[in-house]
């Protein structure tokens, strides 16, 4: 039987609370794993890690959290901002995020909000 | 001079676990102080000696071509002391491995008693997500970490 969203939801909760040491509370829809869980880059690989465990599907890294690759990129980046192209391969590398208020200042620096419990349910729901 | 926390290993399954041992001894010295009546091995040096066992581990599943960084603590958790005298043996298990990193979790044990699980996980620093650049040279894996392991048959896994 198909996963519920719901159910998504609570088991990458519990992935989030043992990964990165939160409380249950905190661990909202809209909080970001960055600024409002406290997420270093380490912790994004124990997170794939985990959510690889709990729901028993593979992750690449890259498709769940792309942004490190595209950083690098000249073609995607100018003057601490994302560039239209760099805008389009984000719509296109993650749909499981909601991008639309970043769309308006894409300030490279503002990348972790997008980066939210929903973002992450979106994605393994996305998977299943 | 580098610390090593584990004195040999007892078995050693390619990209699967490791097994190793340590003799605990009042000629350490930090024992005498830690506690001065009372010594018993600091936690964090069995953690360290986890970081060891699972860190080579972690190097050899990918023969000794990445620099492999101990980046976290998933859990700690200690059930008794380990005094002088004691043998301890540490298990770790490679619990995921991917390019850029691995989880491992372990336990360590004296005798029949549970003396602590330690999951933890280990960055392949020349795949870091910042881009930055280390030296060539492996300085995790060097002469002291490979005598480690001479006299053990390391069996192969898929």
């Amino acid at each position: 039987m198909a996963k519920s969203r719901d159910d998504i939801f609570e088991q990458v909760s519990e992935v989030l609370i043992d990964a990165l040491g939160v409380d249950d509370d905190e661990v909202t829809a809209e909080a970001t794993l960055m600024g409002d869980l406290g997420a270093e880059s380490i912790d994004f690989l124990d997170i794939v890690f985990r959510l690889e465990k709990a729901f028993d599907v593979k992750i690449a890294r890259e498709e769940l959290f792309p942004i490190e690759s595209m950083m690098s990129n000249p073609d995607f980046v100018k003057d601490g901002k994302l560039t239209e192209v760099g805008l389009a391969e984000m719509r296109e590398k993650m749909p499981h995020t909601d991008i639309s208020s970043f769309e308006s200042d894409p300030d490279i620096n503002k990348l972790g909000d997008l980066f939210t419990v929903n973002s992450v349910v979106n994605y393994i729901e996305s998977k299943l | 001079m580098r610390w090593i926390w584990i004195d040999k290993f007892v078995e050693f399954e390619s990209k699967k676990r490791a097994v190793a041992l340590k003799n605990v001894t009042l000629a350490e010295e930090h024992l005498h102080d830690h506690f001065p009546g009372f010594p018993v091995m600091p936690e964090c040096l069995m953690i360290e000696g986890m970081a060891q066992t699972g860190g080579i581990l972690v190097g050899e599943a990918k023969k000794f071509s990445e620099k492999v960084i101990l980046a976290k603590i998933k859990k700690a958790v200690f059930f008794d002391f380990v005094k002088p005298g004691d043998t301890i043996i540490l298990e770790a298990n490679i619990e995921s491995i991917a390019d850029e990193a691995a989880s491992t979790t372990g336990k360590i044990t004296c005798g029949d008693k549970l003396i602590a699980e330690i999951d933890l996980m280990f960055s392949h620093i020349d795949q870091n997500m910042s881009g930055l650049k280390f030296p060539d040279e492996n300085f995790v894996f060097t002469d002291m970490f490979a005598s480690l392991l001479k006299g053990i048959e390391i069996s192969e896994n898929k």
